[in-house]
């Protein structure tokens, strides 16, 4: 059936979540944040390229838009850690 | 695709909105990013508190329900199974109010406990696991405001399609509540290891 | 366009109050067409800036004697709170995308109508909803808000006065700017005519370009800080409340990560228009248009790094406000660039100065003033001596209402007899604008010195040393009000006393001049080709682009 492009890529999901989970049981201490935020972005990627199209997207400005909302967030953060590592 | 591409400018509204939507909680996740670098400890000794099982279900539901709507997509664009649509369509939906279960009997759960804010219980805990439950609720309740919103989308594209304002030809509806309903998949997707998996 | 329609309705152009589907008034705030809705923005904002003009003279009012009774300390309050949330929220902001990116944006590129009509629709019904929560808080609770139009915490959360209406209304209009400007970056990426590039279109496209970005990315965070107040209020949630672990400068960060932008918001767009007019009046193409284009996108990106500024004395640490700093002086370089360009866009043209262009000049003028008052905040030691006094004031009055308020009187006065098919007394607007650059300088610059001398900003009294200063400055809002409505009573008088208009009173080269005044429904009789770039004056031999 058609549909199995996406089910393979449900599968992959769950996976993925099973492994969080786990690693989460693992205690990597400090780089566990790291590594939950790791796998939730591959899964999000996941997301964004196959359930929403975006790999067969051929419009750059659409590919570009999730990388922008990212990096825009990121400077916010990052510019207000400035401050509250610093104080 | 010839459908799709009829649809561009729509479809780079709907985007173009997910943008504004990654935005708006990006202000949460930023306050998260400051209180829990400033309170590790108590963050993790206050996420103890939910049940994992349950955020892992509701994972597994949204994800899921991912599925079912990106196939109720395909059906009717490329496989042209109005029926199928909206069984697709429908099982998101279901899905959506099942994650909606699971998180009511969450929150009653940690209300039964006295963990909300301004609770006496809550206030004699530490700063950080105040902070930490002030977001917990903050953030899965804005994410579940989103998550009955789409669902009243995607109910509202079921009418059009049981109606036959939908079609194949005139999809871009259809694939713009799609692209919602993903976002809210995709904010769960970071909610969970940021509140239940904190090490 | 029935001929005889036309012949019948003289009053303010013919499509204006024959729309066919409903007559009048309920035809417009109805209609979809981005040009009825350009007007509904038009009526609306400068009904609000009316507003909060009379607050201003107000407050001025109240500065004439250190004890003047006219307004106690808590009405003085909420009025500057008003007078800020209306000019910012209401007609700031708002203004030029609403106005002009809606009514000329789809001709600017030779298109019918923005990307989404029922949208930008209610885009409108959200901003006159915001508006009417806004302006509507004043009567509940225990009065009108009086926290300043940045809502600081911890005042917002504990005074009693009506805060959650006002940050609701914020919220809605913040809602309103998101569809604005997502309705402005898919038209322009959509909707332009063949042989429209990205290098071909107007400048005043690319202001209303770059801005759009910024509405989609940054008006988000206000949205939901707004929110934050709100669930504090009610919920005591706690994330800005010290005695549970919550940072009150962490609100400020969230604040003004959008309000810094804002500004951006405020003068890209006001930049673009003054972009379109040096060429049309000094008879010559734009010197350095892609330079002028990439840095309206270089504003809006390196802008929104700036935020911390408006921290330094918070508590902040040393090193945010080191960083902050140093892009605060960056951000400068493009705005010069741009003053450079549009003054040697003048250099062998054929100058004349018509309304339009003295607003213009105006316009660099008072910017220029306004931008290097800013440098001397973004510098840290010295902006210890001046953050929070008058100089503040003179410094953002100098840049918003001297940069986007002349960009959006010179836009008017453009664009006047395209809109409305009329013309306005050249002569009443020449001196109408004298009156006001004279008392907006007398009024504004005598601020700044206030400032400078230590006079703190929201405060209903003062020291008595200062008091001649500040009859000086109240006179001279008199004088610059006076010059308002001057101008503003020309332009009335003119739309429905005014001489018929030509389809192209200036000389212009960009689309909007091809097109009858005011133009027809569907704006081109048939899709306009383009082969060449926006500033093409026929006499002139140019260098080829």
């Amino acid at each position: 059936m058609a549909y199995t492009r996406y089910v393979y890529i449900w599968a992959a999901l769950i996976v993925l979540t099973a492994i969080t989970v786990t690693t989460a049981s693992l205690n990597f201490g400090r780089v566990g944040i790291l590594v939950v935020l790791a796998i939730a972005a591959i899964k999000s990627t996941l997301v964004l390229l196959y359930f929403m199209h975006l790999s067969s997207e051929k419009r750059l400005l659409l590919k570009l838009l999730v990388p922008i909302a990212i990096c825009t967030l990121a400077i916010f953060i990052g510019l207000t850690f400035t401050d509250v590592l610093y104080r | 695709m010839e459908t799709r591409d009829h649809s561009v400018g729509a479809r780079i509204g709907m985007w173009l909105f997910l943008l504004s939507e990654i935005l708006l909680f990006g202000g949460l996740f930023l306050l998260y990013a400051v209180y829990r670098s400033k309170h590790p400890g108590d963050f993790h000794a206050a996420s103890m508190e939910l049940s994992r099982f349950d955020g892992t279900l509701n994972t597994a539901i949204l994800l899921t329900s991912s599925l079912t709507a990106v196939a109720a997509v395909f059906s009717l664009q490329e496989l042209n199974k109005p029926k199928r649509t909206i069984f697709f369509l429908g099982a998101t939906i279901a899905f959506g109010a099942a994650f909606l279960v699971v998180k009511a009997f969450e929150w009653t759960a940690k209300f039964e406990h006295g963990l909300y804010p301004n609770a006496a219980v809550l206030m004699k805990r530490p700063p950080g696991e105040i902070l930490y439950f002030g977001l917990y609720f903050t953030m899965t309740g804005l994410h579940a405001l989103h998550v009955i919103i789409g669902m009243t989308v995607l109910s509202v594209i079921l009418a059009f399609i049981v109606r036959g304002k939908a079609t194949q030809e005139r999809s871009a509806a259809l694939e713009n509540a799609g692209l919602y309903w993903h976002l809210v998949d995709i904010i769960w997707i970071f909610l969970f290891p940021l509140f239940y998996l904190i090490t | 366009m029935a001929s005889h329609a036309e012949a019948a309705h003289h009053a303010v152009g013919p499509w204006y109050l024959d729309n066919g589907k409903r007559p009048g008034i309920r035809g417009f705030i109805t209609s979809t067409n981005h040009k009825r809705i350009g007007i509904l923005y038009l009526v609306a904002v400068l009904s609000f800036f009316t507003v909060a003009v009379i607050l201003g003279v107000l407050m001025r009012i109240q500065m004439l004697s250190p004890d003047s009774k006219f307004l106690s300390g808590q009405m003085y309050n909420s009025i500057f709170t008003l007078h800020g949330i209306i000019m910012v929220f209401l007609v700031v902001i708002p203004g030029i995308p609403t106005i002009f990116g809606n009514f000329f944006l789809p001709i600017l590129i030779g298109g019918e109508d923005m990307a989404f009509p029922r949208l930008n629709l209610f885009s409108w019904y959200l901003y006159m909803t915001g508006a009417a929560v806004v302006l509507g808080s004043i009567l509940f609770a225990k009065g009108a808000v009086d926290t300043g139009w940045t809502f600081y915490v911890p005042y917002s959360i504990h005074t009693t006065v009506d805060v959650p209406l006002a940050v609701f209304g914020v919220f809605l209009l913040g809602m309103s700017s998101i569809l604005t400007g997502l309705n402005i970056v898919t038209t322009t990426h959509m909707m332009r005519a063949p042989g429209m590039t990205f290098f071909r279109m107007p400048l005043s496209v690319w202001g209303l370009y770059s801005t759009a970005w910024v509405q989609v990315l940054a008006t988000p965070v206000i949205g939901i800080t707004m929110v934050l107040i709100l669930l504090e209020r009610v919920f005591g949630i706690g994330v800005f409340d010290p005695s549970k672990g919550g940072d009150p400068l962490l609100y400020q960060h969230l604040f003004w990560i959008y309000s810094h932008p804002a500004v951006y918001i405020m003068i890209l767009p006001a930049m673009g228009i003054i972009s379109d007019l040096f060429p049309v009046f000094s008879r010559k193409n734009i010197f350095g248009y892609k330079t002028i284009a990439f840095s309206s996108l270089a504003i809006a990106s390196v802008g929104s790094l700036v935020w911390g500024h408006h921290m330094y004395v918070s508590g902040q640490s040393d090193t945010a406000s080191i960083v902050f700093s140093l892009l605060t002086f960056l951000v400068a370089i493009p705005s010069a660039i741009k003053v450079f360009n549009w003054i040697a866009t003048m250099y062998k043209g054929s100058v004349k100065v018509d309304p339009p262009f003295l607003y213009a000049l105006g316009f660099i003028a008072l910017f220029s003033i306004g931008g290097l008052t800013g440098l001397v905040l973004g510098a840290l030691s010295t902006d210890v001596h001046t953050h929070d006094t008058y100089f503040v004031v003179g410094h953002f009055h100098y840049i918003i209402f001297g940069g986007m308020g002349f960009g959006l009187f010179a836009a008017l006065h453009y664009w006047f007899p395209k809109m409305f098919g009329k013309t306005y007394n050249y002569r009443t607007a020449t001196v109408a604008f004298i009156v006001l650059f004279v008392g907006f300088n007398l009024f504004y610059m005598t601020l700044l010195i206030l400032g400078w001398a230590g006079m703190p900003r929201r405060y209903y009294s003062y020291l008595p040393q200062f008091t001649d200063l500040q009859v000086i400055a109240t006179v001279g809002s008199w004088i610059m009000v006076s010059g308002l409505g001057l101008m503003f009573g020309n332009l009335l008088y003119a739309l429905f006393r005014g001489k018929k208009a030509e389809a192209d009173p200036w000389g212009g080269s960009t689309l909007e001049w091809q097109i009858p005044s005011p133009p027809h429904a569907e704006n081109f009789e048939s899709v306009p080709i383009i082969t060449h770039g926006p500033y093409v004056f026929p006499g002139r031999k140019e260098k080829k682009e």
